[in-house]
Parts: structure tokens; sequence; C-alpha cells
């Protein structure tokens, strides 16, 4: 794969800004999506606010992809409306819809060269040649791969290839840019090396509304405003990415995006001024982030396995005491798997005391409560 | 390790199989190309074995031999333009437009393949023939005299049967052609704005050329050679290569004129044929 990366551009940006004009907000109005009587997305009802970068994620099945291809038109939704700014275009075809999309295989036309590739829409859209020419230009200066103009597809890398798919989308100046899983084809290096370029795209094209669906929560947390996580053609939560992941409103979310520790308590204080509940594991009394809970509630406190730390200072007033089972080394970060009064805790470290109990070891934990999210027992389980 | 150890040469490896080449060169030589090679010298050869140059330009320039030429290029072309057109048009449709039961039409457009082609004709007797359905119909009707559709008895009647029995030959590999082609593409240009007829032209079209290739050629090729079809619709005045071939040889017993006509049909098959292999090589097929 090429080593440049993605680098905006002047005409790109005075274009975002007119896409920001027309109104680039993307409402799903109750849709509904079902093949004959299999409803795979049940009454959806999301914005996309202009510019933002909306992530769906979710496992196989969970219906969002099916959501991304009600909004290009390839599926026709069984009830609801969806609007592109001001534009119904439930029932509009997929070619009057104005939007760009990427996918997984690329898509790319393999009997025409790159520069064709890229000049394809503007030419279905009637543009004449000096247009063409400066945006072909424009989109290929954007994502690196302006020495590539005459290649064909396969003279390409798979890297190489989704940036091409990337500019072909946005030499339309689409108004929504639809990503279907489009890093799930490269490797994980390459992956990576594209998630930070697509990040910088976006901050080059501010205006551009993205809807991504992946299932990759590494993806999503890098690249995304909101999150939407999908889970049986329903959202079983929405919002922005650092709220959901540090607040993660049921347990589905908080084992979905990143991995989480829960820790089965009892609340003893409801929430006070500072927004901190009491809660009860065993003979340890903890104070967590709640929202709602009363005394007496069963919950699940949230805490994430960085977030806990083997050595106490004067935010991680919480501690814990658990048995250590097993020490996996990685590089950068040491992973450790406690066993705290029957339920598998989990700690990422990047450093360690420098004599590392054994295993079968008692070891104290110790984390602080703005590292923590209470969340009902029951939710999304 | 003693130094007086003999070299021992290398054995001498048996290429087991090599001789299986025999049985089938021996069959296509007995079956194929003596009895090619009988029809090349009788071409050249009178009747009483002496070679006779002046009879095969006597007949290349006949009008007979022409206007079969003519006859069998045009038709051919035309049939093989019909069965492109037809074809591609059914392909698209089985291929990309979702309806109950496309699969089923797709083998049922099949069984054409298994069927005789004079079958086809047969039918077309009864449908468009001067007692067939139509035209009786329409005599009915109208109080018409005479049958007034007649165009089965005429060069179009035959490529119309051919088309009907041919267009399964193009059908199938583009069929084939169409499965392979990523759907994703032809998502991609949609939501970039392309019209479905773009679509076709410039996305679908040229992953098919192969097939479209593949299919005419088989299609110019076995309709140059067709004899059945021309026979049974037995039109006024269209003479083909086969059929002059066969009139000559059978019916007026003047085998070096027949074997003449052979060679130029043979000559013709081939060169389509080669042309064929050349355009599929240039292309990559």
């Amino acid at each position: 794969m090429s080593a440049v990366a993605f680098t905006g551009t002047s005409v790109m940006d005075i274009d975002a800004a007119k896409v920001r004009g027309a109104g680039s907000n993307v409402h799903f109005d109750k849709v509904s999506v079902a093949y004959g009587a299999h409803v795979v997305l049940h009454p959806l009802t999301l914005d996309i606010a202009p510019g933002e970068i909306l992530a769906m994620i979710g496992p196989s099945g969970s219906g969002k992809t099916t959501a991304l291809r009600a909004v290009a038109g390839f599926v026709r939704p069984a009830s609801g409306r969806i609007r592109i700014g001001a534009t119904d275009v439930t029932d509009l075809p997929p070619y009057e819809r104005g939007l760009g999309m990427v996918v997984q295989n690329y898509a790319l036309f393999p009997h025409m060269r790159v520069e064709d590739n890229v000049a394809f829409g503007l030419r279905a859209q009637g543009a004449d040649k000096a247009l063409i020419a400066e945006r072909v230009k424009d989109a290929l200066g954007t994502v690196g791969m302006s020495a590539f103009a005459r290649r064909y597809p396969r003279e390409l890398s798979g890297g190489q290839q989704q940036r091409v798919a990337i500019a072909r989308a946005l030499a339309v100046r689409p108004r929504v840019l639809l990503l279907d899983e489009p890093l799930s084809a490269l490797d994980a290096q390459i992956r990576r090396n594209m998630v930070e370029e697509i990040a910088r795209l976006h901050r080059s094209l501010p205006g551009l509304t993205i809807l991504y669906v992946t299932h990759d929560q590494t993806e999503a947390l890098t690249l995304a405003d909101k999150i939407a996580i999908m889970r049986d053609g329903r959202v079983c939560s929405h919002g922005p990415t650092t709220e959901l992941y540090r607040r993660p409103p049921n347990r589905f979310t908080a084992e979905f995006l990143g991995r989480a520790n829960l820790l089965p308590v009892t609340v003893e204080e409801p929430v006070g001024s500072k927004g901190f509940a009491t809660a009860r594991h065993g003979d340890a009394v903890l104070t967590g982030a709640g929202r709602d809970e009363k005394a007496g509630d069963k919950s699940l406190l949230c805490i994430r396995p960085q977030h806990l730390s083997l050595t106490a200072d004067s935010e991680h007033t919480n501690r814990i005491v658990g048995t250590l089972r097993e020490v996996h080394w990685q590089g950068e970060l040491t992973h450790l798997v406690l066993d705290v009064d029957g339920t598998p805790v989990r700690v990422s470290a990047t450093k360690l005391p420098t004599a590392l109990p054994e295993p079968g070891a008692r070891v104290p934990l110790f984390f602080a409560p703005a590292d923590t999210s209470l969340l009902p027992e029951d939710a999304g389980v | 390790m003693s130094e007086a150890v003999a070299i021992r040469a290398p054995a001498i490896r048996r290429e087991p199989g090599k001789f299986w080449i025999v049985p089938p060169a021996a069959l296509l030589a007995l079956l194929f190309f003596y009895p090619l090679a009988l029809i090349v010298r009788q071409a050249f050869l009178d009747d009483s074995g002496v070679a006779n140059v002046a009879e095969i330009i006597r007949v290349l320039h006949s009008r007979f031999f022409l206007n079969a030429l003519i006859n069998t290029v045009t038709i051919s072309v035309a049939a093989t333009a019909g069965c492109l057109i037809v074809g591609l048009v059914l392909a698209l449709i089985l291929a990309f437009v979702p309806f109950p039961g496309s699969g089923f039409i797709a083998r049922l457009i099949d069984t054409f393949i298994a069927l005789p082609t004079f079958l086809v004709t047969l039918a077309f007797t009864f449908l468009y023939g001067s007692a067939g359905m139509l035209n009786t119909g329409l005599m009915e009707a109208f109080s018409l005299p005479l049958p007034p559709v007649d165009f089965l008895y005429s060069t179009w009647g035959v490529v119309l049967a051919e088309v009907t029995v041919y267009t399964p030959f193009i059908l199938r590999p583009l069929l084939a052609a169409f499965s392979l082609v990523d759907r994703g593409q032809i998502e991609a240009a949609s939501v970039l704005g392309a019209r479905p007829f773009r679509i076709v032209r410039q996305v679908i079209l040229p992953a098919a050329v192969p097939a479209l290739i593949a299919g005419g050629s088989l299609c110019l090729l076995l309709t140059v050679n067709e004899f059945g079809i021309v026979l049974f619709i037995g039109a006024k005045g269209v003479i083909t290569l086969p059929l002059l071939i066969y009139g000559k040889a059978i019916q007026e017993s003047a085998y070096q004129v027949a074997c003449i006509i052979a060679v130029v049909n043979i000559a013709l098959s081939l060169g389509l044929f080669g042309l064929y292999r050349f355009a599929a090589g240039r292309l990559g097929v």
C-alpha cells in the first residue's frame, strides 16, 4: 500500500461547506424492513446530523447493513420514511439520492482505469469534461492516488483499491457517504492506517455526513462522532461515542463496545449531587457513577480493564481483592485475569509492579469512581 | 567407502502413458481426417479421376454457388445478430430483474438445446405456415381468399427459426457471465447516479464481452452449417451451401461439384473458428 496519507484540498473544502448548506442530515422515521414475514429491521427512528459520522455496529444479522441499504435505496422499507436533508428519498431510486457508497470488496469497475472509475459518477450525471477532469484530479489528490490514475484496479493493492473507491464516491460530492464494512477486506496493519486516514479525510471534509457500518468496535470508536449499536434488528443503544463507551446504558453495549468487567453489586446509597452512588460487592463498598438507581437495586458496576490498577493512589479510591488466575504478556500490554468472588475480572496494564504476584496470590485492585458506570442488571442481557 | 565404486548411469525414466495418444489419433484419422482428405481430393478430380482445376474455377464463378454463399452468409450473420440481441435481452431480464420463476424459465429455454432443429421449424409451420393457425385465423376473421402471412417461406423465416433454435447457445454463456458480475459494482454505479441503461452498457456488458464472443461465434458456426431448418422450411430460392452440397451430391450425383462446395464450406467454418480463437485469445477468454 502506498504510504501517502489523505490530504484535503481547497476545492473539496469549498464544496464541503456547500454540502452542509444543502442539508445532509439523514433521518430514519420508523423505518422497518421485512423479507416476507421475517422482520430484519424493526421500526428505526434515528437522526444523523450534517457532517456527523455515525457508526452502526453490531453482530452479523443485527440489521446494520439493511439500514444502510435502505438509505442507499437497495432495500425498500416495509414502513416508515427516510429523509436526506429536506428530501424524502424513500421512493427515489438510488441514482437520484445524491449519495456515495464504498463497500467491503471495493466494487471498482475492472475494465476501467483508476481515473475512469473516479470519473464514472460525474459522467453519469452529465458533468462537462473540464469539471470531470478537475474533480478527478481533486479526488485522487485527496486520497493520495494521483500517481496511479492510469492504472487498472488489478494493478493496485487492496488498500490502494479502497482509496480509489473512496475517491470515486467523493468525486460526485455526495450529500451522504455510506461506508459498508469498507476495511474488512484489508489486513490488520493496513486497516489501522486506513482508519486514521479516513479520520483525517473527514477532518478535511467537515460537512460530509458519513454512515459507517462495521462490526469492528475499534473502527467505530476511532472514527465515529456517534455510535448506534444494533442487535436483532433493533437499536440497542445510541449516543456520542465517548459517552456510550464511558457510560454504557446496558450490558450488551458495555460488552460489545470494548471489553468490560461487570461486577454484580447492590446499591446502598442512590446517586448524590456529584452523580455517584454507593454500592456493595461482597465486603467491598464501592463508589460508582450512577443514573437513577435506588437503594437495594441489583446493578452491574462496569469497569474497563485498562482502568483497573494494581497500585493505589488518590484517585483510585475503590478497592476490590481477587485471586490472580492468569497472566498474558502482549508486549505493550499485560493482561491479568483475576477471580473476584466468582466473577472473572480482566486487567490491562501498561505498567506492572517489579515483583509480579504469582498465579493463586490474592491481589488488590484499585479504580476511580469516575471510571465506572452502574447499569441495570437485567437490561440488555 | 571404496573409490572403485562404479558410477551408475542414471536410469532412463520411462514416461508412462505417452502411447495413449495413439488410439484417439488413429480414431480421429479414420473417422475425420481421412474422409476430409477424400473430399478435398475429390474436389480436384473429375468423375474419371483426372485433375480438373477448370471445374473448380467454373463452380466458384457460377451463379448458383455465389447465390448459396451469399444466402449462407446473410442468414448466418442475421441469425447470429438476432440471437445476440434476443439472448442478451433475455439474459439481462433473467439475471437482473428479480421475478418468481426466472430459474424455471431459464431451464425451459435450455431445453431448446436438446430438441432437434427441425422440430421448431415444424412448430413454425403449424403456427405461421400457409395452413397454420395465424393464417387460418386471419383468413377467417377478415374473409381473405389467400393466406396473408407468408414470411416463413423466405430468408426471414429461416432466420427466425434459427434465432429461436440457437438463442439458448448465447443465453447460457451470458447467464454464466452475468452470475459472475459483482452486484456491488452495479450498486456502486447506481448510487453514483448511473441509470439502468448506462449500467448495462458500461458495467455489465464489458464483463459479458467474452461470453458474447464465445456464444456469437458458436452461433455463427452452427448457422453457417445449418441444414435441417433450411431443408424443412423449403423456402423458394433460399439455397445455402449445405443445401447445395446435398442437392449436387444426392440429387444430381455431381460429386466433384459437391466436394468443391464442401471444401469452401469447410474453409468458411474453419476461418470463422480461427477468427473466434484469435478474438478469444486477444480478450483472454
